[in-house]
């Protein structure tokens, strides 16, 4: 535990020393939610990673030893809801960093996670996600519609309802559909890696990240500006999902290890596109004949396909 | 407190004695009186003005609150490091202005059928609703807050936007055009960032201080989102 010692973090100096001194002991039983579950947390330096990495390796007993005793409260009392807010803010920005930048051969869960998974980070990434993208539907449709003379602006204040309830129930259904199949395969085939559903729940969340600079990218009103930033933005957070399930289902047979990986990547395309083509009007009206002493029928009907 | 102060006195003029050994003399049940002294002196008077206000006229009931709710609204305007809104926190203040920007926010009822602009009811919703997550969230992280303190910060700190609701249906009245335009966006913003200034003043000392910027996003958002709201008003 060199490593530790030299990052001179006095504050969590005990329990780096006591953890060092007596490696079965935890830190727990002193203090409840504010100090972390087992490492010290350094601030951000370069030192952190490598450290991880090597923290990483051979505590893996060690971090199911304090997972179990973290969450001691029951569940209706107020302390086991904290438990699930253990974070601090360094913490949550290195798992944002940690989800726009996968590595290759990083698993998310493990350099990041690390049996600490938060609630703090999905719940608020997706409620500035819902924002990010009916207020950048609505900023981009008016863009896109200015100077028509048939144009009336309005705020469309009710997608923000439907962003709000696409972008939660992907959020939290399809964790919990992954969970219950990687459940289920467990049964069947040994895994060395599992993943409780909070860790899930915590992947996704992070992984959306991604699409609130997207969302607010796509005001932008050029088809091909929006497709290179689907792209872009899919190949990001896709890597970080797959590469953070292809561990857990590698075991299985071939097949239904590709076809899992497959299907979440799939269904993360799926939400993107849906959300680029339902909040934001093609950008192509732009460029229709000038409306004509015609009728008002056919802009209206332009507008509203 | 003035019995239990004597006896270590009196120990000590009877003979010499190290400090504070008379306290071990002390028992609860002899030598400190728990009724009648140690009542605070408060507390009586307020007997007495309870009794007093059940027979006092409507106009010095109401004047009593709307004073109160006025000096917190003069607290919030301008947000110096006090704790009137923590310690006598009400939510008097967040009701009325809640129900004024609601009511100037809502589309008439002739354009139900099209996309608009929120209802009463959703600007109503968005507002209390946010203000509770926004108080579970920092409750959750850490903070030493209480849940109606803080709400009734969050609430009160509402009316710098509110006082830019009302300047943006007054440059409404004036001709559509950019310039309309640019003075409305002006005006949020200058507003979005009073807000902003004021809740921090008053919140950010109740969270642990490596949690701050975690306690104090969500409340960014929420304001962000009602200046939104404000800024893309427009009457029928």
């Amino acid at each position: 535990m060199a490593a530790v010692d030299d990052l001179q973090f006095e504050e969590f100096g005990d329990a780096a020393t006591s953890l060092a001194a007596n490696p079965d002991a935890t830190t727990i039983s002193i203090e409840d939610s504010h100090e972390p579950p087992k490492q010290p947390g350094p601030p951000r330096g370069s030192g952190r990673e490598e450290d991880d990495e090597l923290l990483g390796n051979d505590d893996s007993d060690k971090t199911e030893l304090l997972a179990g005793q973290k969450k001691s409260s029951p569940f209706w009392t107020f302390e086991y809801y904290q438990t699930f807010f253990d974070v601090d803010t360094y913490q949550v920005f290195d798992r944002i960093k940690g989800s726009l930048l996968p590595i290759p051969g990083k698993n998310f869960v493990r350099l990041y996670i690390r049996s600490n998974p938060d609630l703090y980070g999905p719940f608020w990434i997706c409620a500035t996600l819902v924002f990010a993208i009916a207020i950048s539907g609505n900023l981009s449709n008016f863009l896109i519609h200015l100077g028509q003379k048939t144009y009336h602006y309005v705020p469309e204040f009710r997608k923000v309802s439907i962003a709000a309830t696409i972008i939660y129930a992907y959020a939290w259904l399809v964790p919990l559909a992954l969970w219950g199949f990687l459940m289920w395969r467990n049964s069947k085939v040994m895994n060395i890696v599992s993943y409780s559903f909070l860790e899930i729940v915590c992947v996704y969340g992070y992984s959306l990240f991604i699409y609130i600079p997207t969302a607010i990218l796509w005001i932008i009103p050029q088809k091909a500006v929006r497709w290179i930033l689907v792209t872009i933005a899919l190949g990001i957070s896709g890597s970080v999902l797959a590469m953070t399930f292809w561990p857990a289902v590698r075991e299985d047979s071939r097949r239904i290890a590709l076809a899992t990986v497959v299907t979440i990547v799939l269904l993360h395309m799926l939400l993107s596109v849906g959300c680029l083509a339902y909040f934001f009007d093609a950008p192509e009206m732009d460029h229709l004949p000038a409306p004509t002493a015609t009728p008002n029928q056919t802009a209206v009907a332009a507008k509203s396909s | 407190m003035a019995e239990a102060a004597e006896s270590p006195g009196n120990a000590g003029t009877a003979s010499p004695r190290p400090l504070f050994a008379g306290l071990s003399d002390i028992s609860i049940s002899q030598d400190i009186p728990v009724e009648g002294e140690i009542t605070i002196p408060v507390r009586s008077q307020i007997r007495e003005f309870d009794s007093s206000t059940l027979n006092e006229s409507v106009q010095n009931t109401i004047m009593r609150d709307l004073k109160a709710v006025g000096k917190k609204f003069m607290h919030v305007l301008y947000p110096r490091k006090s704790n009137t809104l923590l310690r006598d926190w009400d939510l008097w203040g967040p009701l009325i202005l809640c129900v004024t920007l609601a009511l100037m926010l809502q589309r008439g009822s002739a354009d139900s059928e099209k996309d608009g602009g929120p209802q009463f009811a959703e600007v109503f919703v968005i507002v209390w609703f946010g203000a509770v997550t926004i108080t579970l969230n920092s409750k959750l992280l850490g903070g030493n807050i209480s849940f109606f303190q803080s709400l009734c910060v969050l609430g009160y700190c509402i009316l710098p936007l509110t006082v830019a609701m009302l300047i943006c249906r007054l440059v409404l009245l004036a001709e559509p055009g950019p310039v309309n335009f640019m003075v409305r966006l002006f005006v949020v913003i200058v507003m979005f960032a009073w807000s902003i200034v004021a809740s921090t003043a008053f919140l950010a000392d109740s969270q642990p201080p490596n949690r701050k910027a975690l306690a104090v996003y969500p409340v960014f958002l929420f304001y962000f989102v009602i200046s939104w709201m404000i800024l893309t008003f427009t009457p029928q």
